[in-house]
This record gives structure tokens, C-alpha cells and sequence, in this order.
């Protein structure tokens, strides 16, 4: 295998993408998701409806939109309607089948951070905050996390809890009274986790090509479990990898001003 | 009905200090010039509210405009930091800022049940996360019907709500499309409300579905053409991506942003 082809970024989009095969419908969240979903539409996902929280339902950009609101979603989209309508008719009642979030933390229960690094009141980094994570990881039936892996970024416990995915494992849930069935799936640069059906802890099925369990360990903040079966992930096809590389073409400038 | 006025009486007659305002518009139409003359009258201690503070309140809390941000998602969409809001929550510059924070949903449900003349909304939300335990605006209650526990927050109610739309007709009619986000509720919940405009129309012919808001329920409407620049309105003008790249090293450090301020709203003259 010739692991040049792509890169590690590549591997995690096209695995993120792969991942709406089937789906009617995804929230969709800026950055890695919004790419993700927007790979899946054009290729193995045609009939994808693509919602952003700015109101647009059915969205078809052509090139990578910088924000959730960029006219070209509001122009392509089948319908646009107000922000309350967004989130009271559409994503609360649970009728969108998808949410695709990333986060800056994630636990071994899935749960999310993107509030801040440090303690809230005296934090060492404030991040955006919530944005409309919390009501899309507890309304949409399924959710995807796509995130950049490291020790950072997977720890061992979040400095905030922005975001619930199972709460303190298995059941908690439905103890909290979240409609949705949580996160199913975290896709990130080395490998895929999925919840363990007993725990639901977020356990490794999935390494990319080239990558091991080592490294995977090494990126992880806790004792991550291997499921029974690790698999590795089918590399990128020329197709995918043209359609990304096109997709990702006119937004280089705004990633790396943000590197 | 609305007075059609210039930005800067808009801003002195319905802008004071301490007052609670709101200027929105999601990712569209973000009402910037307005937010540029209320730098320019030097109003301090306001209690900002918007869901995405965006630019347009990273220069306000920059320029020292506020004491209290009630705000959902804070960062450059797509870019990364706003590093003046950052540097007032982690410095405390130019001066310490209270925080009251919501997601988009519960900050959204604030604003209706504003509009809507109740004291709360409700949503599901916030279950299990750790916002309540920081917030004074986040409680439970009981469905009386069902017994399921929801969220409850409290309206908001700001002394003005600032908007740009792109028309109002010469009675003072708004009309707004596309991508509409929380305007229309940041208006009906608010005491007082200005709309800048890109054009000011004769009448509006039939399409009464964007009219959005009558004259007889806004205070001022101003003429602004590119009044939300370097956001967008939708049929007159493209959103300006390379000015949100831009500000990311202009608002990195105190002093290039402190020269921002002197050259693009204390040496400009007002609308």
C-alpha cells in the first residue's frame, strides 16, 4: 500500500463521509463535518439533506461554505426558515436522522467539550462554546463526532461538559431523558471508535491504514478497549480522494489562517 | 410609526449607557455599522446579547463597550478565536466581562418567549451538561401534563434591538430574506428597535410574506447601504470571507487592534 496518496486528514473525511451512507438527513456543524457531509452528498450519498443551523434545509453548496451561513447555502438550499424554526420544528422533535459534530474534547463516554480549557470562571483558553451542539446531540437519532486525535484532545475527564453523549455510560442516557441514541461513531486521524454495547464506552473497531494500536493508545487519554475485532479501514478511492481534493480546493486559505 | 432618521441620531436617541442591546442577524446581515457608531459615541457598561457575537461585538468588547455578554457560540465562523472577547474572559481587557451563556437553542427560546410576552420558554435541553451549575438563566421544570422535566429560561427583554434588513419602504415597512435568523423575535421582544436598511424603497409591491416587521412597531429605520459589511445581504452584496481572515491577526494583539480602532471608526466620519 502506498500511504502517500493521502493524507491523514483525508483518510478521517473520507471515513466520516462513509459514514452517512444510508442516511435521509444530517445536522451539519462547520469544519471537518460540514466537509464530511458535503463529500458524502457528492459521491455515495446523493440524495443527502444537508441542514445548517442558519436555517437552511436541503443546502447543495458547490465549494465549502467558510461559515454556516454563507449565501450559497441559503441560495441552494430547498427552503430556508428562522433560527427558532430550525431548532424548535425541526431538530428538536428529532426529525433530522443525523447530527455530525466535532469538538476540542471528547471522554471515553463520548460526551463533548467545546467550552473551555481550564476551569469556566478563570479559564487558560476560552473556546466558541455550545453553538447548537447540545440540542443536536440530544435530539438527533444518531450522532457522528469527527475529531483530530491526540492526548489533548481524548482525556481521561473533560475540563467542561458541554455536550452529553453518554453521560456516565451505559443507560445514562435515558436516565437523563435524551430522546436520541447518542454518539455511534467517533472518526479521527488514526482509527474509528464505536460504544461497546455493554458500557457504551467508545472502543477502537477501526485503524486507518498504516496505523497501529500502539499509536492509538498513545493518543488516548484513558485505557482505551480494542473491540473484538479491530478492522482496518478501506483506504481512500481515486474517486473520493478527486472529489475532496475539489471540494476542499477554496476554503486552503481560510484552514490555514486558522492553523 | 417608524421615523426615518441618520445612524447617528438613531444611536444617541435609543442607545445609553448601561442599557441591554441587541444587535442581530445570523451570519447575514449582521447590523455592523450600527455597531461601529456605537463604539464611536463611546456607550459603555452595555449588556450585549447576539448568539454569535461574530466580529461586530469582538471590536464593541474591544473598544470597551461592554460589562455583560449574553451570548451562545463565540468564535470566528470557520476561522478559529474572537481574541478580543478572549482576552476580556481570560485578561479581563479592557475590562472584566460577565458571562451569560446558552446554546443557540435555549438563547433562541429566550428571545420568543420575549416576543411572545411570557416570562419563560421551554426546550430539551441542557440535561447533564455542566452549564446550569454557571448559569443563573438555566432551570427544570415539569410538564404539568405529562411529567417530563424540560428546560426552562427566562425572556429576554433588551432596552433596543438593533437589525439591518435589506428594505423598508418610505412608511417605514422592513422587508428581509433569505437567511432570517432571530431578528424578527430580537425586535418584538425589545423595547425599542432600529433597522438599517441597504435601500429605502416607495412601497413595497405584493410579496408580503418578506415584509417582516410594520412601521408601527420599529423606532428608527436608517438608510445604510452596506451597513453589514463584512457580512452580507443577501440580493445586494457577497459576504467578505477575506475580511474574517483578516481580522484574525489585526485582533491577535491589543496594540494593531487599538490602530483599527483609531483609523476605521474614531477617524471615520459618522453615517
Amino acid at each position: 500500500m502506498n500511504f502517500e496518496r493521502f493524507t491523514t486528514d483525508e483518510m478521517m473525511t473520507v471515513a466520516a463521509a462513509r459514514e452517512l451512507a444510508g442516511s435521509a438527513s444530517c445536522f451539519v456543524g462547520i469544519g471537518l463535518p460540514s466537509t464530511a457531509a458535503n463529500l458524502a452528498r457528492s459521491h455515495h450519498a446523493k440524495g443527502l439533506v444537508l441542514v445548517y443551523e442558519s436555517g437552511t434545509i436541503g443546502a447543495k453548496p458547490t465549494q465549502l461554505p467558510l461559515s454556516i451561513g454563507d449565501g450559497e447555502l441559503a441560495e441552494s438550499a430547498d427552503l430556508v426558515v428562522s433560527v427558532p424554526e430550525i431548532f424548535n420544528y425541526w431538530l428538536q422533535p428529532g426529525r433530522i436522522d443525523v447530527g455530525m459534530l466535532g469538538a476540542a474534547q471528547v471522554d471515553r463516554f463520548g460526551n463533548l467539550n467545546s467550552t473551555v480549557i481550564g476551569t469556566y470562571d478563570r479559564p487558560a483558553v476560552r473556546l466558541p462554546g455550545s453553538g447548537g451542539a447540545p440540542e443536536i446531540a440530544t435530539a438527533c437519532p444518531r450522532v457522528i463526532v469527527v475529531m483530530r486525535q491526540s492526548k489533548k484532545s481524548f482525556v481521561n475527564e473533560l475540563d467542561f461538559r458541554t455536550t452529553v453523549g453518554f453521560a456516565d455510560g451505559f443507560g445514562g442516557r435515558a436516565k437523563l431523558g435524551l430522546p436520541g441514541d447518542g454518539p455511534q461513531t467517533i472518526i479521527t486521524d488514526i482509527g474509528i471508535f464505536r460504544p461497546d454495547p455493554k458500557t457504551s464506552e467508545m472502543t477502537v473497531s477501526e485503524l486507518h491504514p498504516g496505523r497501529t494500536i500502539e499509536e492509538i493508545r498513545g493518543a488516548t487519554g484513558w485505557d482505551v478497549k480494542m473491540s473484538e475485532m479491530v478492522s482496518t479501514t478501506p483506504e481512500p478511492t481515486d474517486v473520493e480522494l478527486l472529489l475532496l481534493r475539489n471540494l476542499i480546493g477554496d476554503i486552503s486559505s481560510a484552514t490555514e489562517a486558522k492553523a | 410609526m417608524a421615523a426615518i432618521v441618520s445612524l447617528e441620531s438613531a444611536v444617541a436617541t435609543y442607545v445609553h449607557d448601561g442599557d441591554s442591546v441587541a444587535l442581530e442577524g445570523f451570519t447575514h446581515l449582521i447590523p455592523f455599522a450600527a455597531g461601529h457608531e456605537i463604539i464611536r459615541q463611546r456607550r459603555r457598561n452595555l449588556c450585549l446579547i447576539r448568539l454569535t457575537p461574530d466580529l461586530i461585538y469582538d471590536q464593541m468588547i474591544g473598544a470597551g463597550c461592554a460589562q455583560k455578554l449574553t451570548f451562545s457560540w463565540g468564535g470566528n465562523p470557520g476561522i478559529g478565536s474572537l481574541h478580543r472577547f478572549r482576552d476580556a474572559v481570560e485578561r479581563g481587557w479592557p475590562g472584566p466581562l460577565e458571562l451569560d451563556e446558552h446554546s443557540h437553542a435555549g438563547l433562541t427560546n429566550r428571545y420568543v418567549a420575549g416576543a411572545s410576552g411570557v416570562p419563560f420558554a421551554i426546550l430539551r435541553g441542557y440535561a447533564g451538561t455542566d452549564l446550569p451549575a454557571h448559569s443563573s438563566t438555566i432551570a427544570t421544570v415539569t410538564c404539568p401534563f405529562t411529567q417530563e422535566r424540560l428546560a426552562a429560561v427566562p425572556a429576554l427583554r433588551p432596552t433596543v434591538s438593533i437589525i439591518h434588513a435589506q428594505q423598508a419602504d418610505l412608511n417605514g415597512n422592513v422587508r428581509l430574506w433569505g437567511i432570517t435568523g432571530v431578528q424578527k423575535e430580537a425586535v418584538l421582544a425589545a423595547r425599542y428597535s432600529i433597522v438599517t436598511v441597504e435601500e429605502i424603497v416607495d412601497r413595497f409591491e405584493n410579496d408580503r410574506n418578506a415584509t417582516i416587521l410594520p412601521s408601527w412597531i420599529v423606532s428608527a429605520v436608517v438608510h445604510a447601504p452596506g451597513g453589514c459589511h463584512p457580512s452580507y445581504a443577501s440580493g445586494y452584496s457577497q459576504r467578505d470571507n477575506e475580511y474574517y481572515e483578516a481580522w484574525d491577526a489585526i485582533s491577535r494583539d491589543r496594540e494593531s487592534f487599538e490602530r483599527w480602532l483609531e483609523q476605521y471608526i474614531y477617524g471615520e466620519e459618522p453615517r
